[in-house]
């Protein structure tokens, strides 16, 4: 199992790469989010996929059973933040395409206003 | 452009209310089970954005007249408040207090102080993301 | 009170809520900020007595026991950065007033910059690689709507770049803890330095090691990871810029000195060097565009790069001097930059440009400003007996005493850089010919100039009362030095 996560986070990463090199603002956006989605999985998997049983303390379960919650806390976290950074990310970029006009990062280089 | 959204506006006055009562309940079992106060501001969010959908932004602000900033303030309020009333007591931060109690009507209730952190939290998810939505949606 | 250490976190968040509610009433809004800032000033000298006093601080959050909550911890060196922070954030917002523009005010101007507070003050105090990575966060978070504040084309242009830059970093800070929680099983710093020695596979220790070094290079904008810092850190306007400068890439530089002295000593031949190697490239890096640009913005910007690389040098010595050094350059650091930027922010305000070529003779006309600015370059450039000096001195002197005598021979060497780009505003801006300058009122002038000065004295103190200092900064070096100091206080129960 760890095996096939680990090619899948590579495949994200990968994927989020190739979406962050490209011109287009919102394809940037995207590749944003499936980094942070390659991100969060490594986490889940680095802690270890063992135990199947929600982290709660329940009857009939034994020590062993439960899935380790720091990495799911932690993703929790991390989810929240990339939720919030993703959203203002999207709000900037449609404030930019109004005021510059262009979506291309290409026209966006900063240099006519420095000499 | 004009639209036929009867069917949606339709739908929509009954969904919204499903949509809000699994809001309430997904924010309570996340006592014990998955769930919580952000799940749930998320969904109510969610409502309130199908209600903007099936209408328009006017008609939504007539309906909820809301200051989503106002709402993230006050729930960092009282989730600032939750956590710094153990600053009173002087356990460290964020200790929470629990207790079962016999409620009429419920019978054996577990009541957490981690809840009232949890309604902060909701009260910020659903203002957050009602104000960047309306942000984006307010001009055409 | 054992919940003390958390009031510098929890005082500028209670301020920047009830900020939120009224952001139309421009003098409330500055009112409460002001008095926001005071009372996190006054929170963190009350901390650093109780430091002093009584050793280092620790609590774990939720009443859980120590390994398993967060730590939150507060040693010297941590006070000292709270203390500076929340000084600085102080004069920022009384430098804010009479410049930022009504408009900016009226939309959660101070609100942003006492989130960025609680953020920065938390990385400062917290005792756990997560938890660091939140607070990190919450002042990015913080940082983004300060930079893009305004709205005006070039922000909106930079402020891209600084975010898709800020995201990659944090999708790396994640991957990071990621493979560190999977090697040590702790996120603990304390329960991490006590891990990490017992663990045999130093090389995949390593691995993480150098990726935590770039996480953090990349907020603390070290060689070659500083090139987003230029021209973000251009767009928006001096408060906004003064607040970064000064406080942002320190706390990068803070999380590179806390994790490679307490835990990442596991191969220091190879981390320590490579860290040695980088500042030194920073340093060279930042002196060819500090001397490059006819930009007074720009100018001070570079110095910004110049300054982390000569702290992270003392650090990758670490022996004491290097330290201390290290420390003592972090705290001037800090207050020397934001008053750096105050005085050539009042500059360009006076000439309405940023470009030296358009301004001269300044002397005639503010001659008490140019003496000021004159004192503040000298201590920036770290001549005795001003604030730059003894930290320097002590990293030079901690070069020597290590193995890299190379690296302090080059900071000496670079220290007539930063003299030279730092006396090329004051030529050109206060000598010569006079040019034209834009009308500004006299109370204007004065409410920008008074904190400037009360700054640059401050750091003036600060460098002839060295001695003074000293022993807050060795017991600060004390505790990166004896991480055995650090485990005992947060792992005591």
């Amino acid at each position: 199992m760890e095996i096939i996560m680990s090619v899948v986070i590579g495949f994200l990463f990968m994927a989020a790469v190739y979406l962050m090199l490209s011109k287009s603002l919102i394809r940037i956006i995207i590749g944003t989010g499936l980094l942070s989605h390659g991100a969060h999985l490594l986490l889940l998997t680095m802690g270890g996929l063992g135990g199947m049983a929600p982290p709660v303390v329940a009857d009939g379960v034994s020590v062993a059973d439960y899935a380790d919650p720091l990495p799911q806390a932690l993703i929790l976290t991390a989810i929240v933040i990339s939720f919030a950074v993703t959203s203002f990310f999207l709000v900037l970029a449609y404030r930019a395409y109004q005021e510059l006009g262009t979506d291309n990062m290409n026209l966006m280089r900063g240099t006519e206003d420095y000499e | 452009m004009k639209t036929n959204d009867v069917m949606l506006q339709t739908a929509t006055k009954v969904v919204i209310f499903i949509i809000l009562l699994f809001a309430v309940h997904i924010f309570f079992t996340g006592h014990y089970t998955p769930g919580g106060g952000f799940v749930g501001g998320l969904l109510t969010a969610s409502a309130i954005v199908l209600l903007m959908l099936a209408f328009d932004l006017d008609t939504v602000k007539k309906i909820l007249p809301l200051n989503y900033v106002a709402m993230v303030a006050v729930g960092l309020l009282i989730a600032l408040g939750t956590a710094g009333a153990s600053i009173v007591f002087d356990v460290p931060f964020f200790t929470h207090a629990y207790d079962y109690f016999d409620l009429p009507l419920f019978g054996k209730t577990s009541l957490h102080s981690a809840a009232l952190f949890d309604l902060g939290v909701y009260l910020v998810v659903v203002g957050v993301t009602m104000t960047i939505i309306q942000t984006i949606g307010e001009d055409e | 009170m054992s919940n003390l250490l958390l009031f510098p976190i929890l005082i500028p968040l209670l301020f920047a809520i009830v900020l939120m509610f009224f952001p139309k009433n421009v003098s409330l809004q500055r009112s409460t900020a002001i008095a926001g800032a005071a009372a996190t000033l006054i929170a963190a000298i009350t901390l650093l007595v109780k430091v002093q006093n009584d050793g280092v601080q620790a609590i774990t959050l939720g009443s859980w026991p120590a390994p398993f909550g967060i730590s939150m911890v507060s040693d010297l060196l941590s006070v000292l950065l709270v203390l500076s922070a929340s000084l600085i954030t102080f004069f920022v917002i009384l430098y804010s007033i009479p410049t930022i523009g009504e408009a900016r005010e009226r939309s959660f101007y101070y609100s942003g910059i006492m989130f960025l507070l609680v953020g920065v003050n938390g990385a400062f105090t917290t005792g756990d690689i997560f938890n660091l990575f939140v607070f990190v966060e919450v002042l990015l978070m913080s940082s983004y709507m300060l930079i893009v504040h305004g709205g005006e084309k070039p922000q909106l242009r930079e402020s891209i770049k600084y975010l898709l830059v800020n995201i990659i970093s944090s999708a790396l800070f994640v991957s990071a803890v990621a493979y560190l929680y999977s090697v040590t099983g702790t996120l603990n710093m304390a329960d991490l330095a006590v891990k990490i020695p017992q663990i045999e596979s130093t090389g995949i220790l390593t691995l993480i090691a150098v990726m935590f070094l770039v996480v953090f290079g990349f907020k603390a904008s070290i060689f070659p990871l500083y090139f987003w810092l230029p021209g973000s850190y251009y767009a928006p306007p001096t408060p906004i810029l003064a607040l970064f400068g000064a406080l942002l890439t320190k706390v990068g530089v803070y999380a590179i000195m806390r994790t490679y002295t307490l835990f990442f000593t596991m191969n220091t031949g190879f981390t320590h060097e490579l860290l040695a190697i980088v500042s030194i490239l920073t340093i060279l890096a930042g002196c060819i565009g500090a001397l490059a640009y006819f930009d007074v913005k720009k100018i001070i910007i570079y110095n910004i790069i110049i300054a982390v690389g000569v702290i992270l040098f003392g650090v990758s010595q670490l022996n004491e001097a290097g330290i201390n050094g290290s420390i003592f350059y972090l705290v001037h650091d800090m207050l020397i930059k934001a008053a750096l930027f105050f005085l050539v922010g009042i500059v360009a305000v006076i000439f309405g440009t940023t470009n030296l070529r358009e301004m001269g003779g300044l002397m005639k006309t503010y001659p008490f400003l140019g003496w000021v600015y004159l004192i503040a370059a000298f201590g920036l450039a770290g001549i005795p007996p001003l604030s730059g000096f003894p930290g320097k001195l002590l990293i030079v002197q901690g070069g020597f005493e290590g193995p890299h005598f190379w690296g302090s021979i080059i900071i000496l060497a670079t220290s007539l850089l930063v003299l030279l780009s730092a006396m090329r505003i004051f030529i050109y801006a206060f000598w010569g010919e006079p040019r034209e300058t834009m009308p500004l009122e006299k109370t204007t002038y004065r409410r920008m100039l008074i904190p400037s000065v009360v700054l640059v004295i401050i750091t003036i103190v600060l460098g002839v009362g060295a001695e003074m200092f000293m022993p807050l900064i060795q017991g600060a070096g004390e505790v990166l030095l004896n991480p055995s100091i650090y485990i005992d206080a947060v792992l005591k129960e």
